[in-house]
């Protein structure tokens, strides 16, 4: 079975400050990480080729330093690893990058499964699995909480909802989310870290996946970003007098001037 | 201090490190409390391929000596004591295997020791025999292409969790510790139990247990070596494993001292924090300096044992019982610096004060220890080649 992980390097920090002036992110001083939320997605990849066998390959779009990242999951159990890197895919939105993505799935052919993350921890949109999913035209089921069997060419999952969960039974191939319930991610083995050292990790660009120009990067990217600012923080309090009932009356009274 | 670790060895402190802070300090306080076993640790230790580490390649090891494995026990001691000797006491049980074992028999069990799936463990001790490891009255009778074991042996640490047991017992009870071989038993073999689960004052996660066998017949292939080598076996074993507790009590040492430093600079008296305190500076400095010096020695004699030496008794016995006597007064001075808060189960420092005492006592208590550095010391005339 082949098992292809989607990843993302991202700043290893859930404080992501603001450059005021700018208001582009401050990434001095802040290590990049792979996504959380990846990681789990990446276990779980490691966890089926351990159960079913197979192969595991992540795919990563990102400048070249995003090697890093993909190095760090062949020491935490992939086999092979594509860096998708090209001046083309910068600037990508969620829907192009998807794009990207699936055009260099589509190069790699032969997979069973997709898995990604539920979202990544800057973007935090959630988007690139199910548009994925539409671009292959295959299908998607999200919050995956547990993989239950795979036989057949079919899959049956949990999916994690509000209250409980759902069983949801799909063809292969098809790309799922999965949510950190699902796993406990392992750490770093030796082994692993050897292989990681010296792997060979390909760089295909916008022309060896074929990628349209006007589909990546930000002529592909529908989404404009018309203005960050930073949010006024305000802090106002009152204290209100008069006797207890007297105080009550008037939290009511406010209280449903709000409502 | 630079000690010139290879890229590997980086990778296998730093491996063992992110187990310790991860996996290991978070838990280790409740596995204490509980006197439980930690499988799961012990499984990600697997995952991490460090029961590989002083495995040859041939048997899916990594190929490493002594000191790989004293950086691995060092970095997990450093979060407890008690993973840490799970791991290291895993080594002991193997390394007869190593040093004694027909191809047949490393073909058989080193593979699995590798991959961490089957722990080993080292029998030795009984309830008449501690330092006087010679009075071992464990019986081993040939009985056509068996064995039968008959005895009891005590205090045998990773007792009923592991699966490989190399023990000790007399094929000819006549000739005392001339008599001794040494022995693969393999758990669920019949006539093989556990008796007495030990409750202990620290390293209280690590199972402690005794070995009972009765009428246990087992193939004669599992013999190590030959009849009558069981003493050499086991002196060269405890020759071999003694860096490793020395290794165990300087990460135990480091924990506190870590610890001590952390919470001098923040608990303030008088106005200032104690860490602004002389007297307080000066034990933490001694703290240091007799870490470092233990540290040093340790990793010395542990390079002396890769290099290929044949004979490093002496300095096996100098490392554990500096580097043990060491952890037992770092950690204490530790508890002293936290004051009354250090003698409360609030903070780590209590747990490795306890789990520091018994480094000083198994494995060759440290008086009889310095019998054998003495008796090597006389020997070679105090003179140094």
């Amino acid at each position: 079975m082949n098992i292809i992980v989607c990843i993302k390097q991202v700043p290893g920090t859930t404080e992501i400050k603001i450059d005021p002036k700018t208001n582009t992110l401050v990434r001095e001083g802040v290590k990049s990480i792979v996504n959380p939320f990846d990681t789990y997605a990446l276990e779980e990849g490691v966890r089926l080729k351990e159960r079913y066998g197979g192969k595991v390959i992540v795919i990563t779009m990102g400048p070249p330093q995003a090697d890093e990242a993909l190095r760090e999951t062949i020491s935490l159990g992939a086999d092979e690893a594509i860096l998708l890197s090209d001046r083309a895919f910068a600037g990508s939105d969620t829907w192009a990058t998807s794009y990207v993505l699936s055009k260099a799935i589509a190069r790699i052919a032969n997979y069973d499964i997709i898995i990604c993350g539920r979202q990544t921890l800057d973007g935090d949109t959630g988007q690139v699995g199910p548009e994925l999913s539409e671009m292959l035209r295959i299908p998607f089921v999200s919050y995956v909480s547990k993989v239950e069997e795979i036989k057949d060419k079919h899959i049956r999952v949990q999916r994690m909802i509000e209250e409980g969960h759902e069983v949801i039974e799909t063809t292969l191939p098809a790309v799922i989310t999965v949510v950190k319930e699902i796993n406990v991610p392992r750490l770093p083995s030796l082994r692993g870290s050897m292989k990681a050292k010296t792997a060979k990790i390909p760089v295909w660009t916008a022309a060896d996946i074929g990628a349209e120009p006007d589909k990546a990067g930000i002529p592909g990217s529908p989404t404009r970003v018309v203005k960050i600012f930073f949010p006024k923080r305000e802090h106002k309090s009152e204290m209100l007098q008069g006797t207890l009932e007297e105080q009550v009356a008037k939290l009511v009274e406010r209280l449903e001037k709000i409502i | 201090m630079e000690y010139f670790l290879t890229e590997q060895q980086k990778l296998i402190k730093s491996i063992a490190r992110r187990i310790a802070e991860e996996r290991i300090i978070p838990v280790r306080a409740e596995l204490d409390e509980k006197e439980q076993f930690p499988w799961e640790i012990i499984k990600d230790i697997a995952n991490a391929d460090l029961f590989r580490i002083f495995i040859p390649e041939q048997y899916e090891g990594m190929g490493e000596g002594s000191f790989a494995l004293c950086l691995a026990v060092e970095e997990l001691s450093r979060a407890c004591a008690g993973v840490a000797l799970t791991y290291a006491a895993d080594a002991l049980g193997t390394i007869p295997i190593l040093l004694y074992a027909s191809e047949a028999q490393k073909q058989r069990y080193l593979t699995a020791i590798a991959s961490g799936t089957r722990l080993t463990a080292f029998g030795l001790t009984e309830s008449g025999a501690g330092s006087d490891a010679g009075a071992i009255k464990t019986t081993a009778k040939r009985d056509g292409d068996s064995y039968i074991l008959n005895g009891t042996k005590q205090f045998i640490t990773n007792g009923g969790e592991a699966e490989i047991y190399t023990v000790i017992a007399l094929t000819d009870p006549t000739k005392g510790a001339r008599g001794a071989s040494a022995f693969i038993v393999e758990k669920e073999t019949p006539g093989f139990t556990f008796g007495k689960k030990e409750k202990k004052m620290g390293i209280r996660c690590s199972a402690t247990r005794e070995l009972v066998f009765h009428n246990c017949r087992i193939p004669k292939e599992n013999l190590l070596g030959k009849e009558g080598l069981g003493f050499i076996v086991t002196m060269k074993t405890l020759d071999s494993s003694r860096p490793g507790v020395g290794a165990l009590a300087v990460g135990l040492a480091q924990g506190a001292l870590e610890a001590a430093v952390a919470y001098a600079k923040q608990r303030v008296q008088f106005g200032h924090p104690v860490s602004a305190i002389q007297a307080v500076q000066h034990m933490l400095a001694n703290m240091a300096m007799e870490l470092e010096a233990a540290r040093a020695l340790v990793y010395a004699t542990a390079k002396t044992i890769d290099s290929g030496a044949k004979d490093f008794t002496e300095e096996g016995a100098m490392a554990k019982v500096f580097a043990t006597d060491m952890a037992m007064k770092v950690t204490t001075d530790a508890v002293q610096v936290f004051g009354g808060v250090g003698y409360m189960r609030d903070y780590p420092v209590e747990k490795m004060m306890r789990d520091a005492k018994i480094n000083q006592i198994y494995e060759g208590t440290n008086q009889v220890l310095r019998n054998v550095i003495a008796l090597e010391l006389l020997r070679r005339k105090g003179l140094r080649d």
